[in-house]
């Protein structure tokens, strides 16, 4: 009754669960496959992917992964979960502007972060210049590139946002009349606190970390660049097999390993954070919190949060200033060029060096990453809206789509870069030399996002409203034009600011199949950090800032027009 | 005095929530604290309860004051407005959660707890998911709950606010007579008249964080202390004094045949003094000295709602007993009043 229902709303769309199948089978599963094909060949292959785990370089590999990113889970939960303390319950100076800001992070390109450290801690960065300056020192102080402090704060500033987020909204939402009522019936602040504020958190906790450990298990650029050739998560080793060694089969076994692990932790995350959404009463919006406070709550107050500003603001503050400042002579400039504010880092964008490896001006970088996030917003939003609207439909066909339109939420960015390299190089496919290989990876990263944006949304329009409409004289064009396109709207915003930013500045994917002559930004940013000199230096700051500004004002939008909910990502 | 509330003031800000509250509380009393919501009620509750400090005053127990003392320390026990039952715990462990802060020996637990679910009628039902539960019975634990650690004073926050009517009363009926056998001394928060003068031994009527009225219920009813009360009682027969003329003998006259006999003159102490006149009472007769056209006519069974128009103006409330042939709406009727019937009261409103 209720399909012939939804059937007489949306007679157009019955089919419409064709496009992001096509799409995804053309573009991830056929690539999958032939990944698949390059390692299994028959069933004796698995004793083979047995063989391939136990070498030395692949148990390395495996085992640094793991050790990392549980590392760097445990790191960003013990600056998170402080944080999350502090904008749940406490109100001060700054903090939407503060809990804006430290959104930031999340969106920013690897190699951004990168930049960002480098700036901060890297040999030639802000602090090893003060202390150099004040201590009187020859050398750097600090050594941190190229070692695994460098990877963990990288891992630490990107990913503790997700905590503040997923672990501080519901926190907020958290009836605070749960422990006033264990306070009440005799229970300490300590075990109101065990006995009822944990439990009640321990799910949001816990799925924020899986996420935490699932984006620090299949990071790349932050390894790539801050830990140098001495580190290698499987992420990387597929690049180096692929780019370097040109070790195919290796590449794709890695793959498959890889896969094997996010496939494994993704449906973990979504079982979990399907526990999170049970029903607790939540405490009401408007029930700001109104604390008193004594001079110590306001000193541990303020030494938290400034911990916060140091490790979350800081390091983007100080990339801004290094793109403006100049230290010391360019190369070829005369020596007593005196340090000090410029703006001819912006002005070198413009310009193609004699002696520039480039093919292309930074400046011609941006229109084709302009041009690619366009390509990306627009497909990764054609594609996620008939399948977000398919998955919200309870049928046997939909129940049978749902995990095969959820894979690509799995798939780390460096195996999608390898598959579609695989098949888009050779025949039947060859796109090899297209420009639109490179946005085609984006809409495939980005699809995950598009989904998580958009599907709170369907679910929401009640299939009463729908019909409440029809009850009142709408046809079905009108039903969907005055309920759903109101209500998705929001999210199709949010949906295609994500795609947008992604595209912008995504790395992974992008490194395997960009060729000189379709350069991206965070590419060019990439090659600028490889070559010496403080011009390139600053080259890369300067295009880091335009990426980091960008991917600010994208966030401030998407945190505006996000429909007001627990934060998602 | 078991409990006494000196001089409670708090603000949030520039917003005044509770403006010298003061009253006390006997032991085994039953108190009610009625008024409309957002007039500071819960506040109060939480103050006592130790959850928020106020600005000033203080809160004393047996003269002893509490200003000091932790809210888990004070074994006063709070039922929240929409239960706040633990949701991750199940029905008994909801309710064993005071007694487990006692430290108290687990077979003595298992005793308590299946003593007091069964009090509440919900023994059957120690294992479900407390989510799992209808709103009625959501209230039970919540009640079962607060009541287990035997606490010294009881404070219940709306606690049928969410219920149904039918429900309302039959909980009400059941809360009363658990509360006398407990012989516990009761706050008793709600916006809602009759469940408070239902269940109270004493009223206390707030507004807008002030301390209006306080007394038993029958003697707030018979004499509120301003037209605030008054309206929220549902006396809303209010007369300005400048719509009237006095007749030094009678009382006062709305028209030239309305009269509304009323004592005089006006007390000394009221600024602002406005007549009542209360609807019950009043009786249907040809010498009424009431005389108004019949606007609206509700049946009530033995009583009858009659609102009638008076000089034109003034519209006018009464219950009546059920005349044997009920007037017809737009006639013009004459009520006899009582000697008693209208009050002087201050207004308050501004």
């Amino acid at each position: 009754m209720n399909n012939k229902t939804s059937k007489y709303l949306y007679p157009q769309y019955a089919l419409l669960w064709i496009v992001p199948l096509a799409f995804l089978t053309l573009f991830y599963f056929y690539p999958l496959a032939t990944i698949l094909g390059k390692s299994f060949v028959d069933l004796s292959s698995l004793a083979q992917l047995l063989e391939i785990v136990r070498q030395p370089y692949v148990t390395k590999t495996l085992w640094f992964t793991i050790w990392q990113a549980t590392l760097s889970t445990i790191l960003t939960l013990a600056i998170g979960l402080p944080g999350a303390y502090i904008l749940a319950h406490y109100n001060f100076w700054g903090k939407s502007i503060l809990r804006a800001i430290t959104a930031i992070p999340f969106v920013l390109p690897t190699v951004v972060v990168a930049a960002s450290f480098t700036s901060t801690l890297g040999p030639n960065g802000w602090m090893n210049r003060t202390l150099m300056t004040w201590l009187n020192l020859e050398t750097a102080p600090i050594v941190l590139n190229h070692t695994l402090w460098a990877i963990l704060i990288a891992h630490v500033f990107y990913n503790t946002t997700i905590i503040l987020r997923l672990v501080g909204d519901y926190w907020t939402l958290m009836d605070p009349k749960m422990v006033q009522a264990a306070r009440c019936l005799g229970a300490t602040r300590l075990r109101a606190f065990l006995g009822i504020t944990l439990p009640l958190l321990t799910p949001a906790i816990v799925s924020a970390a899986l996420l935490v450990f699932i984006f620090d298990f299949t990071s790349f650029g932050v390894i790539l660049i801050l830990g140098g050739p001495m580190f290698s998560t499987l992420e990387v080793a597929i690049y180096r097999q692929t780019i370097n060694f040109f070790d195919l089969e290796m590449a794709a076994w890695l793959s498959v390993i890889q896969l094997i692990c996010t496939l494994g932790l993704t449906v973990l995350y979504a079982r979990l954070s399907r526990k999170i959404h049970r029903p607790l009463k939540t405490n009401r919006l408007q029930s700001i919190r109104r604390q008193q406070h004594n001079w110590k709550t306001r000193m541990s107050v303020g030494i938290l949060i400034t911990i916060l500003i140091i490790v979350l603001v800081m390091p983007l503050a100080t990339l801004a200033f290094s793109s403006v400042y100049k230290f010391e002579p360019d190369r070829g400039e005369r020596e007593n060029v005196s340090a000090g504010f410029t703006l001819s880092y912006y002005r070198e964008l413009f310009v193609n060096r004699r002696n520039s490896i480039f093919f292309v001006t930074p400046i011609e970088t941006i229109m084709f990453s302009l041009r690619n996030a366009v390509i990306t917003t627009i497909s990764a939003l054609a594609i996620g809206l008939p399948a977000t609207w398919v998955l919200t439909r309870k049928t046997r066909l939909t129940q049978l789509l749902e995990p095969i339109l959820m894979l690509p939420l799995g798939t780390s960015a460096v195996t999608l870069g390898l598959g579609l390299l695989l098949v888009f190089s050779r025949t039947p496919f060859n796109m090899r030399t297209s420009s639109l290989l490179v946005p085609l990876a984006h809409t495939l990263v980005a699809f995950p996002f598009v989904i998580r944006s958009l599907l709170p949304s369907w679910t929401i329009i009640n299939p009463q409203i729908r019909k409440a409409a029809a009850m009142l004289g709408a046809n079905p064009i009108q039903v969907w034009r005055e309920i759903d396109l109101p209500i998705i709207g929001r999210a199709i915003l949010v949906a295609g600011a994500f795609a947008f930013t992604i595209s912008i500045g995504e790395f992974g994917a992008t490194i395997l199949l960009s060729r000189p002559e379709f350069t991206t930004v965070p590419m060019a940013i990439y090659r600028y950090l490889s070559l010496p000199g403080a011009l390139n230096y600053g080259q890369a700051m300067a295009l880091s800032t335009i990426l980091m500004i960008f991917c600010g004002i994208s966030i401030f939008c998407i945190e505006a027009i996000r429909p007001n909910a627990i934060s998602e990502f | 005095m078991m409990l006494e509330i000196i001089d409670i003031s708090k603000s949030y800000g520039s917003m005044e929530t509770l403006n010298k509250i003061s009253f006390s509380v006997t032991k085994g009393e039953i108190i009610s604290i009625l008024g409309p919501s957002g007039c500071g009620k819960s506040t109060l509750l939480s103050i006592v309860g130790g959850l928020t400090t106020p600005n000033t005053g203080m809160i004393r127990w047996d003269g002893i004051s509490l200003t000091s003392v932790p809210p888990h320390l004070r074994n006063f026990g709070l039922m929240f407005q929409d239960n706040a039952l633990f949701p991750h715990r199940n029905v008994y462990d909801n309710v064993a959660f005071g007694l487990k802060q006692l430290r108290l020996d687990p077979a003595e637990i298992d005793k308590q707890v299946s003593a007091i679910l069964n009090m509440v009628g919900m023994k059957d039902l120690a294992n479900r998911d407390v989510l799992s539960l209808s709103g009625g019975e959501q209230q039970r634990v919540a009640l079962a709950r607060t009541i287990a650690p035997k606490p010294r004073l009881l404070m219940l926050d709306e606690p049928l606010g969410s219920l149904d009517r039918n429900l309302r009363e039959q909980l009400l009926y059941e809360l009363r007579q658990i509360l006398t056998e407990l012989e516990q001394t009761v706050i008793y928060v709600t916006h809602d008249q009759d469940e408070a003068f239902a269940i109270a031994d004493r009223v206390a009527i707030m507004n807008a964080g002030q301390l209006i009225q306080i007394g038993r219920p029958r003697d707030i009813y018979a004499n509120p202390a301003s037209t605030f009360v008054a309206r929220f009682l549902g006396l809303t027969n209010i007369l300005e004094t400048s719509v009237v003329s006095v007749d030094t003998n009678n009382g006062v006259r709305i028209s030239e045949n309305s009269l509304i006999p009323v004592s005089q003159p006006p007390p000394q102490h009221m600024k602002n003094p406005r007549i009542l006149v209360r609807p019950r009472g009043a009786q249907l007769s040809e010498h009424g000295t009431l005389s108004g056209i019949l606007d609206n006519v509700s049946f009530r069974g033995a009583l009858v709602d009659l609102k009638i128009i008076v000089a034109n103006r003034l519209q006018l409330r009464f219950e009546v007993p059920t005349p044997s042939l009920i007037p017809k709406v737009g006639t013009r009727i004459k009520l006899e009043l009582p000697s008693d019937a209208s009050i002087w009261i201050e207004d308050d409103s501004l």
